[in-house]
């Protein structure tokens, strides 16, 4: 797997992150560099071998279903640049 | 029956696929213990993990994974003892993580079928695709400002279990006929309220059209519809746009739509250039959800009797038609009030009272079941009082009039207007006697072989006696004298 340019710039797109055009080709390059390390995982024979989901031994933990938190709209609107009435007030999103 | 579109080039059949979104009924989130209500005051319902602040962790509600699995048996589904959450990767305000914690490969529930009840009684097998578990996002008002959007997250991380079909349905009726009985086995089953105008349930709505017999066409996605009028409405224009654009030669793009209900059109929602690639990947935050079978059977022995079991008892013990029971079994009240009244009574003379006369007088009055003044005890009174020959059927009809009117109680109804039945033989006989004497020609007439003529000396004679006298009397006593 290769990146080139053109896919960069989508994925950086995507995530909201703004890249000059002259880094485009660098940053194919190092993201190129990563893939390949990457792939040599590829190289590890891995049949019969169930996939790993935790490094720790431990299990999904479940909470009994109770009304716990909430309750402090002053806290959770107080970063917001802009508010009203409890709301946050963003910049009009046009459907 | 499927849809068929008449176009300049032949037919076109419709091909429908839903996604229902159904709010899981628990009191607090799927990661989080704030409260799950619905109505509160903005932002009241929030904690620091549903605003995705800084360095705060997911912790798995357990009343979620024992809905999800309640539904699953419910819709005949395999359960996946294994699953697991990923992240859906997208930017929108009223997404604070800029990711839904969702299920994507493995989900908790896998392929199930439902049976839909179309009219006639006919009904037809809808496949289920799975059931996953997810968060809903916050919710956004667009028209409170001119030039800012409001942004309310009591909604965000409220647990939902998004329902997927196979693309099974041919026509806006299949597909109505669908939501229903996903509504009513979920509200069966007590694992989501079914409340669309809350938005409890929505659906999003694949629509795309093909010749008969072909493969599947492309397909228009319709997001967040809440309600089943404007669902069909919407895939009958969506479905005849995209006929006429084949038609004319040109190709539909895959591409989400909206329906907009005040025009009653849809429109492009997201441009193909913007397409959302979501990068779905699993959540490092949350390991996988794990069960063994002990748990879903305790759930499956914990169950109650569901819509398609109760109609075929109803049927096959109780002895109703299959389209009275399909009516009685849709709505669980229905069935609960039906139930309550049939108890130790005559099942069909419960359900024609109840479809009949009940459903009659709440239409005509716009009340729902739970707000009708006769409840259950007082109709099958009622029922007790035709059945001991106490009124006849047409009295009956008088007495819930007035019972409906009144909220008063059957017995004391026909005690304060005396309508009880008569069945003196005496007083009966004498009505008889008047009537035959002063219809002699009428008489003649029934003697010379014109036996319908007999329905015409009951009604007099019910009629003398204000509709009173026992229909069985009168006809034991009036059939030897007009034979003579």
């Amino acid at each position: 797997m290769s990146l080139d340019k053109a896919t960069v710039a989508k994925v950086a797109n995507l995530a909201r992150i703004k890249i000059v055009e002259k880094d485009l080709e660098p940053m194919a390059a190092e993201l190129n560099n990563i893939l390949g390390w990457v792939e040599q995982l590829g190289e590890v024979d891995t049949e019969n071998v169930e996939p790993m989901t935790s490094v720790a031994e431990m299990r999904l933990r479940w909470r009994a279903d109770e009304v716990t938190d909430g309750g402090y709209v002053e806290d959770v609107v107080a970063n917001a640049p802009s508010r009203e009435d409890g709301f946050f007030a963003v910049p009009k999103v046009i459907e | 029956m499927g849809m068929i579109i008449q176009g300049a080039t032949g037919d076109w059949e419709v091909v429908i696929g839903l996604e229902i979104h159904a709010q899981v009924t628990s009191k607090s989130k799927l990661f989080s213990g704030s409260s799950a209500a619905y109505g509160a005051e903005p932002n009241s319902q929030v904690s620091f993990i549903d605003a995705a602040m800084p360095g705060m962790l997911p912790v798995f509600n357990e009343m979620a994974v024992e809905q999800a699995v309640r539904t699953g048996l419910g819709l005949n589904a395999k359960i996946n003892k294994f699953s697991v959450f990923d992240r859906k990767n997208y930017f929108y305000a009223d997404l604070p993580q800029g990711y839904q914690i969702s299920q994507y490969l493995q989900p908790i529930v896998g392929e199930g079928k439902i049976i839909i009840d179309l009219k006639e009684g006919e009904t037809r097998e809808i496949g289920i695709t799975r059931l996953h578990l997810e968060q809903d996002a916050g919710k956004s008002l667009h028209d409170q400002s001119p030039n800012q959007t409001f942004v309310d997250l009591n909604r965000s991380g409220v647990p939902l279990m998004e329902i997927v079909s196979e693309p099974d349905m041919r026509s806006p009726e299949e597909a109505a006929a669908y939501v229903k009985k996903i509504r009513s086995i979920v509200r069966y089953l007590g694992t989501c309220d079914g409340n669309m105008e809350e938005g409890s349930m929505r659906a999003d709505v694949n629509v795309s059209v093909r010749k008969p017999g072909e493969g599947f066409g492309t397909r228009c996605e319709m997001k967040n519809i809440n309600s089943v009028r404007f669902m069909q409405q919407a895939i009958i224009y969506e479905a005849n746009r995209q006929v006429d654009i084949l038609e004319a030669g040109g190709t539909v793009d895959q591409e989400t739509r909206l329906y907009d209900p005040d025009k009653g059109e849809t429109r492009s929602l997201r441009s193909k250039e913007e397409a959302h690639d979501y990068r779905y990947f699993p959540d490092p935050d949350l390991l996988p959800l794990e069960f063994d079978d002990a748990f879903i059977e305790k759930i499956r022995a914990d169950l109650p009797e569901l819509p398609d079991d109760k109609k075929n008892r109803f049927i096959e013990e109780m002895g109703l038609t299959p389209y009275d029971a399909g009516v009685l079994v849709a709505e669980k009240e229905v069935a609960e009030y039906f139930e309550a009244v049939a108890e130790g009574r005559d099942s069909k003379l419960s359900a024609n009272w109840v479809i009949g006369e009940l459903f009659g007088h709440l239409n005509r009055t716009g009340k729902a079941l739970a707000e009708s003044p006769v409840k259950a005890k007082a109709l099958g009174e009622l029922i007790d009082l035709i059945k001991d020959g106490t009124i006849s059927n047409r009295i009956a009809k008088e007495v819930f009039e007035e019972m409906f009117e009144t909220g008063k109680k059957a017995a004391d109804i026909v005690e304060e207007k005396g309508l009880k039945q008569v069945s003196d033989t005496g007083a009966i006989e004498a009505a008889i006697d008047e009537v035959i004497a002063a219809n002699p020609d009428k008489v003649a007439e029934y003697r010379g072989g014109k036996d319908k003529l007999f329905g015409f000396f009951m009604g007099q004679v019910m009629k003398a006696t204000q509709g009173k006298a026992n229909p069985g009397v009168v006809t034991g006593i009036l059939k030897p004298k007009l034979d003579g």
